[in-house]
Formats: structure tokens, C-alpha cells, sequence
């Protein structure tokens, strides 16, 4: 049991990366990866929502659409939940802990519309996920994207530093960084799991 | 111009979503590993695009401002699930191709974007237009995307080989990964290097424009936050 959860958090963060093999969120991987601690701030942020949203989506699967034959609703359900998801952890965090909300505040709202936290919830009901696994998978996947991000923004703060060719400044060179991030990690590929 | 044609014309070419506006990255990148998936994810997202933006446009003056976004939310959801209980019964193949990418349609930011940005603003007709326009761009951004990824990294075309192994060694990383990211690069750096202007080089902070209606709330909120 403890051995296929860690799998799943292996799988979900490494092998199955869910910015560079699944390229879910790529817009804010982009936007926001500029400094290494925005996107530190980021990735936190990212992980709480994640996590909350997988183990709030694997309840409503299982509890109300499943019971009541609505699986073809899933994803609207999903996605109103986790918009409402957000908007609450957000006045909750502003209320109990300003401390963290200071940090992460700002980008829960982007949240929402980043696209990998439907997706987690989408491919938990398709793998048939229960609620620990889940709750894993999204843990695990938060985890990936932070990394990836994270990493992203260190080389973007080296690249800001050298001399780029004209045509390549800007995306062009960060969208190259990422391609390169990717082979590098369609290595965990050949992990023999 | 006729207006209707200069809202395709401007969809198309102008603001082409893909290219020029940069909306929707998440499925250019997928689904593009070949063509025909290309035109599928293409055609699905035009299917909600001009549904979504006739459908807001014509409820325009009933939803309060206040809730519009879980408003607009609901109707992109409901064409989304729709247009994916279709593909699931008349297109299985191309629908196990595309998985997951389907119902995230719904997240798609050319979407709310538009309708954000324009339907919410004008007559049904222009936002049907509009959408036609922008559907198509965005179609053909991504077969033409998907063309590039498929021949590079097989020497097939829409699934033909066109040219046989001996002539023509394919670089299989094209039909991986890593070549989304490749080949946007190399498409970004060729229309900067024609110096035509793309939203890629815009400054822009917080939600990088994913969502043409959330720029503004960070922003905002950012000034808040600046005060506090």
C-alpha cells in the first residue's frame, strides 16, 4: 500500500511531469517563473489548492455524481467547485493566518484558471482513483509543477544575465530552456518503477 | 471591409489567437504531436468558441455584472460537455487521442477570453462572427503546428508518409515533448525575427494574460496589497 503511494507521488511529481509531459498550466509556468521566489510562493500555493481540490472532487465523485448516475457532469461540477474552492481558502487563509496569505495570496486567484488543477481532478475519476490516491496524485503532481517552475526560474535568472541573439529574447529562449528541461526529464521515463 | 468578414479576417490573421495573442498554450502544445489532432482540438474548441460567444452575447443584458464569470463559467462547461458526449460517440478515435484535453476546453483561455474581451460587449451577430474567426485561426494555427511536429518527427503528413526513411531521417523529439516546446520557440523567434508583434513580449506579471479577464483583478489586487 505505502510503496504504490509512493509511486504515485513518483510518477505523478518525476515521470509523468504535469508542465513538461502533460503541459497543463503552462501559462502561468511561463508567466510567473521569472524570480526563483514568486515562483517558490507560487508552487506553495499550488500545492495547498491542489491538494484540497483533489480530495474535495474524489468526495463529490464519489458521494453525489457516482450515486446519482451524473458522471457526464464532472467536469462542470468540477470546475464551479473548484473556482468556489479557491475564493474560500482564500477568505479563510485572509481570516485565520495572514501570514501565509500574504505569501500566497496574490496568486491564488490565478489558480482557478490554471488549467493542471481541473486536469489533476479530470484524470483522478479516469484512473479510478480512491481518496488517499487522489489526494496523493494531487499532492504529488503540486509537487512536479512546483519543481518544474522553480527550476525554470533559476535558469531564467541566469539568462537574464547573458546575451541572448535579438529574435530569441524574451519567450522564444525561455520556451527553449523548457524544451531542454523536458528531455532532461523524459529521462525519469526509463526509472524501472 | 464588410464587418463580418473583417471580424474572420482579424481572427485568422490580426489577433490570431494562437500566434499572435498567445492564448491557449496548454492545448497547442499537447495535441499537436500530429495534424489530424490538430484540426480535431481545432474544430472542438471552434464548436464551443462560436456557441459560448453567440449564447453570452445574447444573455449580455440579463447576467448581473457581478456574477458573470461562474455565469460565463456554466455555459462554457455545459458546450464543453456536450461537444465532448458527441466526440465520445461519433469520433472514438480522435477522442481517445485528445483525452483529457477535451473537457479542459473549459480552461481554454481563448474562450472566456473572448468572451470577456468582446462578446459580453456586442450583438450576436459580431460575437458570431467573431467567433468564427478566432475558432478558425485558432484551428489552423494548430494544424499547421501539428503538420510541422508530424512531418519532422515521422515524415508523415495528416498520417502519409511522404517521405521514406532512406531520404530522410525523422527527428522523433519533434513527436514528443520536448518538440512542443521546440517548435514554438523556433515559430515565436521566426515572427520576432520579421519583426511582427506577438503578446509573447509584452511585459506582462501575474497571470501573464492567461485569461484576458483575470489580468485585471491581480492587477488590482496587487495594488492592494502594495498598500496594505
Amino acid at each position: 500500500m505505502n510503496n504504490s503511494l509512493i509511486l504515485i507521488i513518483v510518477t505523478t511529481a518525476l515521470v509523468n511531469n504535469v508542465v513538461l509531459s502533460q503541459f497543463l498550466g503552462i501559462c502561468s509556468f511561463l508567466g510567473v517563473s521569472k524570480q526563483i521566489k514568486p515562483s517558490l510562493s507560487l508552487g506553495g500555493a499550488v500545492i495547498f489548492v491542489m491538494t484540497i481540490s483533489s480530495a474535495v472532487a474524489n468526495l463529490l465523485y464519489t458521494f453525489l455524481l457516482a450515486p446519482l448516475h451524473l458522471e457526464y457532469l464532472n467536469t462542470i461540477v468540477f470546475i464551479l467547485v473548484i473556482a468556489t474552492l479557491v475564493q474560500m481558502v482564500e477568505m479563510f487563509l485572509k481570516k485565520m493566518s495572514p501570514g501565509i496569505y500574504k505569501a500566497l495570496g496574490i496568486y491564488l486567484p490565478l489558480i482557478t484558471t490554471n488549467c493542471a488543477v481541473l486536469g489533476v481532478a479530470l484524470t483522478n475519476v479516469q484512473d479510478g482513483y480512491g481518496f488517499v490516491e487522489s489526494v496523493v496524485a494531487g499532492f504529488g503532481t503540486a509537487v512536479g509543477y512546483t519543481i518544474a517552475i522553480v527550476l525554470l526560474a533559476g535558469i531564467r535568472e541566469r539568462i537574464d544575465e547573458s546575451s541572448v541573439p535579438k529574435p530569441f529574447r524574451g519567450a522564444p529562449v525561455v520556451l527553449l530552456s523548457a524544451a531542454l528541461m523536458a528531455i532532461a526529464f523524459m529521462g525519469f521515463g526509463s526509472l524501472a518503477l | 471591409m464588410n464587418k463580418y468578414v473583417e471580424r474572420i479576417y482579424n481572427g485568422i490573421v490580426k489577433e490570431n489567437p494562437c500566434i499572435i495573442l498567445m492564448l491557449g498554450m496548454c492545448p497547442t502544445l499537447a495535441v499537436t504531436t500530429s495534424a489530424i489532432n490538430g484540426v480535431g482540438m481545432g474544430l472542438s474548441t471552434l464548436a464551443v468558441l462560436i456557441f459560448s460567444n453567440l449564447i453570452i452575447s445574447m444573455m449580455r443584458n440579463i447576467i448581473p455584472d457581478q456574477v458573470r464569470l461562474p455565469a460565463y463559467i456554466v455555459i462554457v462547461a455545459s458546450l464543453v460537455t456536450i461537444v465532448d458526449l458527441i466526440m465520445q460517440a461519433y469520433t472514438p478515435g480522435l477522442y481517445s487521442a485528445l483525452g483529457i484535453y477535451i473537457p479542459l476546453i473549459v480552461v481554454n483561455c481563448i474562450i472566456l477570453g473572448r468572451a470577456e474581451a468582446y462578446a459580453n460587449k456586442v450583438t450576436p451577430d459580431l460575437a458570431f462572427f467573431d467567433g468564427v474567426g478566432m475558432g478558425l485561426g485558432f484551428t489552423i494555427a494548430l494544424t499547421v503546428i501539428g503538420l510541422a511536429r508530424e512531418f519532422l518527427g515521422s515524415g508523415c503528413a495528416f498520417g502519409v508518409q511522404i517521405l521514406s526513411e532512406e531520404i530522410f531521417h525523422p527527428i522523433a523529439i519533434f513527436g514528443q515533448a520536448p518538440g512542443a516546446f521546440l517548435i514554438m520557440a523556433i515559430l515565436i523567434a521566426i515572427l520576432n525575427g520579421a519583426s511582427i508583434s506577438t503578446r509573447a513580449n509584452d511585459k506582462v506579471e501575474g497571470c501573464d494574460g492567461c485569461c484576458a479577464t483575470c489580468a485585471k483583478s491581480c492587477d488590482s489586487k496587487e495594488k492592494e496589497e502594495a498598500k496594505a
